[in-house]
């Protein structure tokens, strides 16, 4: 018995390393590009070079990051007055979706909800040439409040399916006492339901806020005018250029990735949540 | 509840322009996009004439496009693998209740709270042939780290090596997604389970292969369709990374769309490039669409 005990004991602790250390390896590996990004970032223009690339700077400068905020600043504005209305509009209006496709059902209203899902998958490449004729012949090609109904649009179906999911699991008695108390289905919303969904504006709120901040397709195609870009595209446009300083690059990438990460680190959960719907069963 | 017809028709009117939102910017524009692709399009000014077959007889004969198939194949595949092999692997690491376990749950999804666009630049550094993952292994001492990674125009069986880079960073970046749906998958098993079939004297292996891997099918069935579907249409990530690559290396036909359509004004066919990325999606999606949903559908 003893000798099977420390046996097991011996198997345990050899098993307890191994995944401790393969953990370890794992988390090393997907911080790499953290490292990348704030050593290069970090470095001055002549501490940059072939031989210094993956080691520490020298000495710790902001100057490429006060450069790339320089160039990039105008851009990240846009990307905030771009994420914030479209964030806001998308989430009020799957909302009321939401509401109505799992409270309201009324006939062919599951089929609808179906097909609106679809919406969220399709490459956009297949509405884009209609797209920015449409835009073009109602004005709003290459202007940022394009872009902001384009985002408002093609975020409805994955808001929609967000706060679907979320009041199918309110209880239908909660509904149905309001209903005795003499309240019709717009007072049921704006005085119960809107007041229990905070949970699911978080979700939705985030989710929307990090896909248009990151979104890219769109961006390139309806912006062209450096000044009205968002700052993704501006990023691009950045790395792109052969003159550009690969500290500067790396600078300007942290930069773009800031707001998001912020969100991620904060309020995290909410974004898994958020990733968990995406998968539709949810 | 008692829902009155009014009711169901004031609801029907919440959503209704959500509905013809819908309608038009999804079905209405494919429905265009589906006629341009028919049509003699091929400049600025718009031309509907009816062609039929011809421009996708013309892109499937282009070698670029043909090429662009390939790569999203390959791309696909290991992609996929990767991601899903990876995922499953810190999951089940995740889930031996370990220290600091939401710490390292952080580190392994933070990267999908970021832009393609971002990780496209970094890992464009990481594996540039001068300074990038070369330079380190010299540093270390392995003086025959000369590969050209993305820049590396040769292929096996029609695999480009250029690939391998960029199917890295969009592992990098979508590891964290599997791993997370595994994780929720794992927590889900009743431990009563694990632990009499350890009592009867299963080894872990057997436990793995025999009972977990069984109950995470249906999760892995869904993390292969979203992640396949994104594959089939990925484009941020690869054109800041690579660009087409050298000799259409990385090229995709989301870039291929891109540049015919937007940077070469061949509408038409561009267009033929969207039907098609649509219909592959489809392909995956609707399957996955209709049995989720198979009950409302048939309501």
């Amino acid at each position: 018995m003893r000798t099977g005990q420390s046996k097991y004991c011996f198997r345990y602790v050899v098993g307890r390393i191994t995944v401790y250390s393969l953990l370890f390896l794992f988390a090393v590996c997907f911080l790499v590009p953290v490292y990348v990004l704030l050593a290069t970032g970090l470095k001055s223009f002549k501490d940059v070079n072939i031989e210094r690339m993956w080691v520490l700077p020298d000495e710790i400068t902001m100057a490429a990051f006060g450069k790339a905020f320089s160039k990039l600043s105008p851009n990240f504005i846009n990307s905030i007055i771009l994420t914030i209305p479209a964030t806001v509009a998308s989430c009020i209006a799957g909302s009321l979706n939401g509401y109505i496709f799992s409270k309201w059902r009324f006939k062919g209203a599951d089929i609808i909800f179906v097909f609106i899902l679809f919406g969220m998958f399709i490459p956009y490449q297949s509405i884009l040439i209609p797209l920015v004729q449409f835009l073009n012949r109602i004005g709003l090609y290459g202007s940022l409040s394009g872009l902001i109904v384009t985002h408002i649009v093609y975020g409805l179906p994955i808001t929609t399916l967000i706060f679907r999911n979320y009041y199918m699991e309110v209880p239908d008695e909660l509904l149905e006492s309001a209903q005795i108390d003499g309240l019709g289905m717009f007072n049921i919303y704006f005085k119960i339901v809107a007041q229990i969904s905070a949970p699911a504006f978080v979700v939705a709120i985030i989710w929307q806020f990090t896909n248009i901040w990151n979104e890219f397709l769109f961006a390139v195609i309806i912006t062209q005018k450096p000044s009205i870009q968002p700052i993704t595209v501006a990023l691009q446009n950045l790395a792109g250029s052969q003159i550009v300083e690969w500290n500067v690059q790396m600078a300007g990438a942290l930069l773009a990735a800031m707001p998001t990460l912020l969100v991620y680190i904060l309020l995290g959960r909410f974004f898994i949540r958020g990733l968990m719907a995406g998968s539709v069963k949810g | 509840m008692i829902k009155s017809r009014g009711d169901l028709l004031r609801a029907f009117f919440v959503v209704l322009p959500s509905i013809a939102a819908v309608g038009i910017f999804i079905y209405g524009f494919i429905g265009w996009s589906l006629r341009a692709s028919f049509s003699a399009w091929d400049g600025i000014i718009p031309d509907f004439t009816f062609v039929g077959f011809k421009n996708y007889l013309e892109v499937f004969s282009n070698v670029r496009f043909q090429k662009d198939l390939w790569n999203t194949l390959y791309f696909t595949f290991f992609f996929l693998l990767l991601s899903i092999c990876w995922g499953l692997l810190l999951a089940w690491l995740l889930d031996r209740k370990v220290k600091g376990e939401a710490l390292l749950r952080n580190i392994f999804l933070f990267p999908m709270s970021i832009s393609f666009v971002v990780t496209g630049v970094v890992w464009r550094w990481i594996f540039n042939p001068t300074v990038g993952v070369n330079a380190l292994l010299k540093l270390l001492g392995f003086s025959g780290a000369n590969w050209g990674w993305y820049t590396d125009p040769t292929s096996v069986l029609k695999f480009h090596l250029a690939l391998i880079p960029v199917i890295l960073a969009a592992s990098w970046q979508l590891t964290g997604y599997t791993m997370a749906m595994f994780l929720a998958g794992l927590r889900g098993i009743p431990e009563d389970l694990i632990d009499h079939a350890r009592i009867d004297g299963a080894s872990e292996l057997y436990i793995f292969r025999r009972i977990i891997l069984p109950l995470l099918k249906p999760i892995t069935l869904s993390a292969m369709i979203v992640l396949g579907h994104f594959s089939l249409k990925i484009f941020d990530l690869i054109y800041t990374m690579t660009g087409k690559g050298p000799a259409f290396a990385t090229d995709v036909p989301a870039i291929f769309m891109f540049e015919t359509t937007f940077r070469g004004n061949h509408y038409a066919e561009g267009a033929v490039i969207s039907i098609v990325m649509l219909l592959l999606v489809a392909v995956v999606i609707v399957p996955y669409l209709y049995s989720t949903f198979r009950k409302e559908i048939k309501r």
